[in-house]
């Protein structure tokens, strides 16, 4: 009884190593013991808060979405930034919502074309579920091309800017 | 009815759910990943929205990009579809929440006949047999194993998180219950977040059947007779058919009516499908309810005449069951093949790849579900089910030749399919008897 509780224990232990380190396949062997875990897609968690899973990437902060609160939150862009063949750069938009070019309506636009922006530069909004995400650009350089409107919806992978590097 | 929804799944159920959409004058928003964006049924939907990269969790089952683009693309329903989050009742949740009309059951139902465990509770109220178990779940392993003894081995093991297959072990004595409670409860917890799991008796030899029914808001239930699903490989189903060759019309409307009973029970609205575990002699055991539309709907489809997944829409859209059950007719036998991306020959391995030749079948009583063409690549981030072939005749001997026929003609190249696997099958002697259970193909193939 007592090899199957600590086995288990074992099992635990490892499975919250998996998840906190995202792993999806752990195989560990002890001379003729041997353990395989493999998790399957990460599903949302069932029942309970009614709020939406956030979804952490790299370079993302989490994003509580919490319907009717607009909140300023810190987003990044996503991992697949692409140069084009002139050497831009293009900000990609990390998620599905509407595309905001200022902070609020009656404010100015974060950046215009020509515009020079630091690299962590907050570049425009996207807001998704009453969430205002803030969209940074990784690099530095010149808004070289704004390829949508205020007000416009936008979809995962979204081209909105071309920044020319530094 | 309502003007615009959104289709929160991929592939063949998709291209279903548009066409079914656009029949009833509704138009259909389809979501894809990056791996889909060349999918041509994205042509076909009103609009189309990327919602991520190919990884599941980033896309199909990222509840927030999904409830955005249903937000920008302003629709009033979200289809499911089945898998995904078909039966996710956080998702069902939200969407009530959001005001977005969730096409399925209500959240309530959900979760009653979702968990596995409680969804036995349920049926024993309906005063429908179960397959003898624990009353709930059990976490003390040393309570698990008296009741082991109870019940009597063998003894499955689910997850209550569980279903469709998945989540299962089983132990023949104690030794292997002891290795396997532990372990079940440790996988249960990895694959569905939730270590509970409860013991069933295993039925020797079982028969898998199901009995399709929708509900309306009112309470009127109807059923669509049953499919028999007994053609499996590790719990997957292979083949379907209806009726279920075995069953005379007196044990059909039995088993309909228990369905029935349940589904009242548990106060449920839109389809559903009750299954059943039938032992050696016709006795019928309870055994899961799924809360979704079936892959293998189109065989009650083409046996009864009706559309399903219209129903889904008519209900959802507060549209009452006009028709008597009476009224429902089975014709004929109708058959289904899942066609896979796998290679038979190789122990069922992945068989993915870029799809260079095309070749669906035609011809008298042929019909197929697919969302793949010339040009597709079938990738790895996917189930791999590229395709249904559903046949529909006026006798089993008749449905059997045509659907041989059909895979026999049908070319997906290069890569590996399981039709020559489905062939085999329907060759067997056993089959074409149809005396078959569960253990058939791991032990025939």
């Amino acid at each position: 009884m007592a090899q199957k509780d600590s086995d288990l224990q074992q099992i635990k232990e490892l499975i919250e190593i998996m998840k906190d380190n995202g792993l999806v396949e752990v195989e560990i062997k002890h001379g003729d013991d041997k353990i395989f875990l493999k998790r399957s897609q990460p599903q949302p968690a069932l029942g309970g808060a009614v709020t939406a899973a956030p979804v952490i990437e790299p370079g993302i902060s989490a994003v509580p979405a919490r319907p009717n609160e607009t909140q300023a939150s810190a987003a990044g862009v996503p991992p697949s930034d692409t140069h084009t063949q002139e050497g831009l750069v293009e900000v990609k938009s990390p998620l599905v919502g509407t595309f905001y070019a200022t902070p609020s309506p009656d404010s100015e636009t974060y950046v215009e074309v020509g515009s020079h922006v630091d690299a962590q530069a907050v570049v425009c909004i996207v807001e998704a579920m009453k969430v205002m995400n803030e969209i940074k650009t990784e690099i530095s350089g010149t808004i070289a091309d704004i390829l949508v409107t205020n007000g416009q919806a936008v979809e995962y992978g979204q081209v909105l800017f071309r920044i020319r590097p530094d | 009815m309502f003007s615009r929804i959104l289709i929160a799944n991929r592939g063949e159920i998709a291209l279903r759910i548009i066409r079914a959409c656009h029949e009833l004058g509704i138009e259909a928003v389809a979501v894809y990943s990056e791996a889909d964006k060349d999918a041509p049924y994205l042509q076909l939907a009103d609009e189309a929205i990327c919602i991520g990269p190919a990884d599941s969790a980033e896309s199909y089952l990222n509840i927030p990009r999904i409830i955005s683009a249903a937000e920008i693309a302003d629709v009033e329903a979200i289809h499911p579809g089945y898998g995904f989050l078909a039966e996710n009742i956080n998702f069902a949740q939200i969407c009530r929440d959001c005001g977005i009309v969730f096409i399925g059951p209500p959240v309530e139902a959900m979760r009653l006949l979702g968990d596995k465990a409680q969804a036995r509770q349920v049926a024993r109220k309906a005063k429908v047999r179960v397959v003898p178990g624990s009353d709930g779940t059990v976490e003390d392993e040393s309570e698990a194993l008296k009741l082991a003894n109870e019940i009597g081995y063998p003894v499955m093991i689910k997850a209550a998180a569980g279903g469709g297959g998945r989540g299962m072990r089983m132990a023949h004595n104690d030794i292997s219950f002891r290795s396997a409670f532990g372990a079940a409860q440790a996988e249960a917890e990895v694959a569905f977040a939730d270590a509970r799991v409860y013991l069933e008796k295993s039925i020797v030899e079982p028969r898998h059947v199901e009995v399709q029914v929708i509900a309306d808001k009112d309470g009127n239930a109807l059923h669509f007779y049953e499919r028999d699903c007994t053609i499996q490989r590790r719990h997957q189903k292979m083949i379907e058919e209806s009726p279920c060759p075995i069953l005379d019309e007196r044990d059909r409307e039995h088993l309909a009516e228990a369905a029935l009973r349940i589904i009242k029970e548990a106060k449920y609205v839109n389809a559903a499908t009750v299954e059943f575990i039938l032992d050696r002699d016709k006795k019928f055991y309870f055994i899961e309810a799924n809360t979704r539309i079936q892959v293998e709907h189109p065989v009650t489809e083409m046996v009864t005449g009706h559309d399903l997944i219209k129903w889904q829409l008519k209900i959802a859209d507060g549209q009452k069951i006009k028709f008597s059950q009476r009224s429902i007719k089975h014709t004929g036998v109708a058959i289904e093949c899942r066609i896979n991306a796998e290679d038979p020959a190789n122990n069922f391995v992945s068989s993915p790849g870029t799809i260079t030749r095309y070749i669906p079948p035609g011809g008298p009583g042929v019909r197929v579900d697919t969302h793949i063409s010339e040009g597709w690549t079938v990738s790895t981030s996917y189930d791999s089910m590229i395709c249904k072939l559903i046949v529909h005749q006026r006798t089993r001997t008749e449905a059997i030749a045509t659907m041989k026929r059909a895979l026999r003609e049908f070319v997906i190249e290069p890569i590996k399919t399981t039709i020559p696997a489905c062939l085999d099958i329907l060759s067997h002697n056993l089959f074409i008897k149809s005396e078959i259970d569960t253990g058939f193909v791991e032990r025939n193939l």
